[in-house]
């Protein structure tokens, strides 16, 4: 069967480039980084130069990044090792995002933190204002998404940075899903910490860097030896790294080109998806937003079996819903953005990758209007709306 | 979202888990219920019709029948939810096409779920809402006709 791949914001396929590089080091470069032997020096240096090369990429100085087991972990890191540094205090994050920060802050809220959820416009954007306003005398940590994973809007990070650094707060910023589609750099955001992940850009999974400016104190996480400057223990992950470097090296000398060719594929999705198919609502599309994702919202119709009807065809894309064990938990993503459930529960997320072609657009257009046609045919909310399929 | 970490520390989950991936599990015969639903529609001048819905996670169902000498005679269904609803609305209409009153009324959430093969375990509340449909369309046949489902049933034999 045909398959076509649009779920690449849950992740990409390693590039073969990529791939090619890392195997000298799964295999010959063996290495322990941390043995002052031939063999450790030589996968030390490979460490040093991809910590060099993703330090570069985000205009960073290599000793500003750590290397880590993934986006998630660098999330932790951020914010419990702020957290556990401080003791107490207030942390402000938003109400859209990701779950590793959500759920860490939740978790941080059961130890005693106090911990404040900006709210976003029905794009899905911060107001700076909000952010001012909640901040407190015991704020110790601001973290807000780079670009939002279901929506693709970006948020006016060095906006709430600088209001941060007015106040003398420390900034985390998640840009897991922006690296590698839009230009990053911590100066221009003026971020403090940054969280990075390899399988979002085409590199290995398991393997994600935190940006720590010099000078923010954190507790680590992860305790043993003292790898990674006493911040994560544990044997470096050397053909991760290796591969992780790579992978942002091609990504960023690729954005441009990249940027133009899925922005117009995204277009074509979203203008003949309009076309098509009645009662559509795509989520953020006022709001800037990342290139290659859409967030589809189709009214009288649940997501799951949409995904279901594209699976069977062929067509991977994904949801941030799922009715599972008589909860319909829809989107926190989209709920915050004011979408009506009956819209949240019929909304799937498309993401392009830099392989996706016009071709592969025009066989999901198809897949989908059939999709969405036979379900509504079948839906007693259609039916109670008072519409009849053509 | 405030309460959240209150939820964090529950018990371990069960294994195999069975929430891994809700596209996955479905069986050939809940897939082909999914894609091919039997008695789709509305029946013409129903003797029953109801609309229920599953407020936890927002399914919906309309449920029509045709009642002929105290037999279903036709069903139909429309289904708004994901796949486990709308395979099991389907299942549902199967099972209790040509049945009598009697034993339709005696029909479960089991019942369609066995004779599919078996859902997802996240799923098997989705098979409630077939059955719900079909006894709030018998209450409305019955309600229709001022008699009691429990008592009277046995009239409604012999009337029609």
């Amino acid at each position: 069967m045909k398959r076509v791949y649009l779920d690449h914001n849950a992740t990409t396929p390693l590039d073969r480039r990529v791939f090619e590089v890392m195997k000298p080091y799964l295999v010959e470069h063996y290495g322990n980084a941390s043995s002052p032997h031939h063999y450790g020096r030589r996968a030390k240096q490979a460490l040093e130069e991809s910590r060099l090369t993703v330090a570069q990429a985000i205009g960073a100085r290599p000793e500003e990044i750590v290397f880590t087991g993934g986006g998630t972990e660098s999330d932790n890191l951020a914010l419990r090792g702020v957290a556990c540094a401080k003791g107490q205090g207030h942390i402000i994050t938003s109400s859209i995002e990701h779950h590793a920060v959500v759920r860490t802050c939740a978790a941080l809220q059961g130890k005693g933190f106090a911990v404040t959820y900006l709210p976003v416009d029905d794009q899905g954007r911060i107001d700076p204002d909000d952010l001012k306003r909640s901040i407190r005398k015991d704020t110790i940590l601001i973290s807000i998404m780079l670009a939002n994973n279901e929506t693709g809007v970006i948020e006016p990070i060095s906006k709430l940075s600088t209001i941060a650094r007015n106040h003398g707060i420390p900034f985390h910023c998640d840009a897991v899903q922006a690296v590698g589609k839009i230009g990053v750099d911590v100066n221009n955001l003026g971020v403090d910490l940054l969280s990075l992940s390899a399988h979002k850009l085409y590199g290995p999974k398991g393997m994600g860097a935190l940006f720590v400016k010099e000078g923010i104190r954190l507790a680590p996480v992860i305790t043993g030896g003292h790898h990674e400057r006493g911040l994560r223990a544990g044997t470096e992950n050397i053909a991760g790294a290796v591969g992780f470097a790579c992978a942002l090296s091609i990504a960023t000398g690729t954005m441009d080109t990249c940027h133009t060719t899925i922005s117009s594929l995204r277009s074509k999705l979203e203008s003949e998806v309009l076309q098509r198919i009645e009662h559509v609502t795509i989520h953020g599309s006022q709001a800037e937003r990342l290139p290659h994702c859409s967030s589809l919202g189709f009214a009288f119709v649940e997501a799951e079996s949409i995904l279901l009807h594209l699976d069977l065809r062929g067509v991977a894309a994904s949801s941030g819903s799922a009715c599972t064990t008589g909860e319909a938990e829809p989107s926190h993503v989209l709920t915050a953005m004011g979408v009506p459930p009956e819209i949240a529960q019929g909304t799937i997320r498309i993401s392009l990758g830099r392989d996706t072609r016009a071709e592969e657009i025009d066989f999901t257009l198809a897949v989908l209007e059939q999709a969405i046609g036979s379900l509504r045919s079948i839906s007693s909310r259609w039916q109670a709306s008072g519409r009849k399929v053509s | 979202m405030a309460d959240e970490w209150k939820d964090m520390y529950r018990k371990p989950r069960e294994y195999p888990p069975q929430d891994t991936g809700p596209l996955l599990f479905y069986n050939d015969l809940v897939i082909d219920h999914f894609t091919a639903p039997r008695n789709v529609g509305e029946v013409e001048n129903p003797d029953g019709r109801a609309v229920v819905g599953d407020p936890s996670c927002g399914d919906q169902m309309m449920v029509s029948i045709k009642i002929d000498d105290g037999r279903i005679v036709d069903i139909k269904f429309k289904s708004y939810g994901c796949p486990g609803a709308i395979a099991t609305s389907s299942m549902m209409t199967v099972l209790a096409r040509g049945k009598t009153i009697e034993e339709a009324l005696t029909l479960t959430d089991d019942d369609v779920v066995i004779a599919l093969g078996g859902v997802p375990e996240k799923k098997k509340h989705c098979s409630l809402m077939g059955v719900t449909g079909l006894q709030a369309a018998l209450k409305d046949y019955f309600s229709t006709r001022g008699l009691h489902p429990e008592r009277d049933h046995e009239k409604s034999l012999s009337r029609s």
